[in-house]
């Protein structure tokens, strides 16, 4: 025990520090209380997925099941349909990462700075509208008293039937272009940002030994922006098994069902359409694992490769 | 300085590709305008508006519950935004005292939750427990704190000068105090960025209205009473389309098509309007977090 070497005064100083100290817990406190309540007490939901659960029945009064729910999961062939669907969107997201560090050089060869910042504000346009307003876009262009078929009337041309939207075969590659509609612009934002920290002199020192502007943007600007375009794809595979619901959710019919129906979605289904609350939360339980694991994994990567973790 | 030819080609494309991207963004939207105030049709129907008239406009204010989805639109939005905003910014505030007390542990209980979820149906049945079914609190209390927010403050606050808040705390001011009077004031473009955020999210939000408030059409927000219409619309359309005979009863109980236009206009308005202004604060706070990340 130092402390009771300390002269009087001093030891009440630091009492009074370490009050302030503690009051500052307190404060934190009815926060952090929330974040408990609303993001870990439904973690002890987790123990549902043990049960044969009846809802409005007390947990324990239901029978004890074991793994039975995430043998069913395992063993599906609705698991295979959305985990495929799931991991056909996140690999079509994945090949697409590029894309915005293309947009950014790109953009950045533009001249004029006002129709550089024209661009870069209006493409960034629908990043901020909500997947509701994409859905009714989509349904005001594709749907049969769409654009499309308007301007189809309007050339005396027959209306098509079934739009894209109701198209099965299409819904991969239409609902990937959207999700690039809606995110290309907001997503270059972080490389446009880099590139206007890159050091001037590289470029004067290039020039002055002969390169043009192609070479330098294919020997500074790009090699510049790989750090985080590596973080960016380690984060992208991390969320592998993460595609997102809404977008899902709002283009799903019963035309394109089986093909748009990612994990999340699944989920919903079984869950709040179905009433398989001890089913959903396995999934959900699934999903939250192989998330963790997905995200160590990168996260050990990025150590590796950088140095430095990306979380 | 000599331009070469290719160098020429290329920024030709170059323009090209960025006007047809800003017009690929910006049409969509500027066609679902024209639609909704026009009345007529004709050869400049896809660009400009023909015979314009508000009729639409004063269907759809007249319908039942707009109002009702408007107001609640906009209060979770501001609520939301403003108590997201203070409880964010005191949060990060309090992470940056090294001499917290379990400050570490306490931030990574807040960081653990970016990463991990109890899922759909836990989450439900705890909100049911808590009795924030049907209730307007489900859209405001649990998105409160956000760990991504807070690591953005606390980012920001860190890279300050200590020197200000110091020469405060000599000066005997508490706590809260040092907060209000000097973090607040120092922190405005952080705040300016959140609050953006923030009420974009909440702007946009519908799917807790999906989920929680479903059955309670005082509750309904803009987004999910668009979202209600646009899927009658289409179950309806396609039930036509599946039966033979032209039903004219299914036909009458669809929304007219002007009308989801309008609402369209409606709900997406205050984003358009507000954006552009906000659009450096956007990219200030990609910026730190990806010091961050």
């Amino acid at each position: 025990m130092q402390v009771t070497n300390v002269k009087p005064a001093m030891q009440g100083r630091t009492r009074s520090r370490e009050k302030k100290a503690w009051s500052l817990f307190f404060m934190a406190l009815p926060l952090m209380a929330l974040v408990v309540l609303f993001r870990y007490i439904p973690l002890f939901g987790w123990v549902l997925s043990l049960f044969e659960y009846k809802p409005g029945t007390p947990l324990f009064k239901n029978t004890y099941v074991g793994l039975k729910y995430f043998q069913m999961f395992f063993t599906s062939k609705d698991t295979i349909r959305v985990l495929v669907n799931t991991f056909v969107f996140s690999g079509i997201s994945f090949c697409a990462l590029i894309l915005p560090l293309l947009m950014a050089v790109l953009l950045n060869e533009i001249g004029s700075a006002r129709f550089r910042k024209l661009s870069q504000t209006m493409t960034t346009l629908p990043h901020f509208i909500s997947w509701i307003i994409v859905y009714s876009i989509a349904f005001n262009v594709f749907g049969s008293e769409g654009l499309i078929n308007q301007v189809r009337a309007f050339f005396g041309a027959k209306a098509s039937q079934l739009g894209v939207l109701n198209d099965m075969d299409s819904v991969y590659w239409f609902q990937s272009l959207l999700t690039i509609w809606k995110t290309l612009g907001w997503n270059a934002i972080i490389y446009i940002a880099a590139i206007t920290g890159i050091d001037q002199q590289l470029y004067e020192a290039a020039t002055v030994d002969g390169a043009g502007k192609f070479r330098c943007a294919l020997h500074i600007t790009i090699p510049s922006l790989m750090p985080t375009f590596i973080v960016l794809m380690l984060l992208c595979v991390s969320n592998f098994i993460n595609v997102g619901m809404e977008q899902y959710y709002v283009f799903k019919n019963t035309f394109v069902y089986d093909r748009i129906e990612v994990l999340d979605v699944y989920t919903y289904r079984v869950g709040l359409q179905l009433y398989d609350y001890s089913y959903a939360t396995a999934i959900g339980i699934f999903k939250s694992t192989i998330s963790v694991i997905m995200l160590f994994i990168a996260n050990t990567v990025a150590k590796l490769v950088r140095g430095q973790g990306i979380v | 300085m000599k331009v070469s030819v290719s160098r020429r080609v290329f920024l030709g494309f170059n323009y090209l590709f960025f006007g047809l991207f800003i017009l690929l963004c910006v049409y969509p939207i500027w066609y679902i305008f024209i639609s909704s105030i026009s009345s007529g049709s004709g050869v400049g129907q896809f660009f400009i508006p023909i015979n314009p008239t508000l009729s639409n406009y004063s269907k759809v204010f007249k319908l039942e519950g707009m109002g009702v989805a408007f107001r609640n639109s906009l209060v979770r939005t501001l609520l939301g935004t403003a108590l997201t905003v203070l409880a964010c910014m005191f949060l990060g505030f309090l992470f940056t005292k090294q001499e917290m007390p379990l400050r570490k542990p306490l931030y990574r209980i807040l960081i653990v939750t970016m990463y991990v979820s109890g899922g759909l149906i836990p989450t439900y049945l705890v909100y049911r427990s808590y009795g924030m079914l049907n209730s307007f609190s489900v859209y405001i209390l649990p998105t409160i704190v956000q760990a991504y927010y807070v690591i953005l403050i606390k980012t920001f606050l860190e890279q300050l000068p200590p020197s200000i808040e110091e020469a405060a705390k000599i000066d005997g001011a508490g706590t809260f105090r040092i907060f209000l009077r000097i973090i607040l004031p120092m922190a405005q473009p952080i705040i300016a960025t959140i609050a953006v955020y923030a009420a974009v999210g909440q702007w946009n939000a519908w799917f807790d209205n999906h989920i929680y408030t479903f059955n309670r059409p005082e509750l309904t927000t803009l987004q999910y009473k668009l979202y209600t219409y646009l899927k009658e619309a289409e179950i309806l359309t396609q039930q036509l389309k599946m039966s033979s005979e032209l039903d004219t009863g299914l036909m009458e109980a669809l929304t007219p098509r002007g009308v989801r236009m309008t609402v369209t206009v409606i709900t997406v308005l205050p984003v358009l309007f507000v954006y552009p202004f906000l659009q450096r604060y956007f990219v200030k706070g990609i910026m730190i977090g990806s010091v961050k990340g």
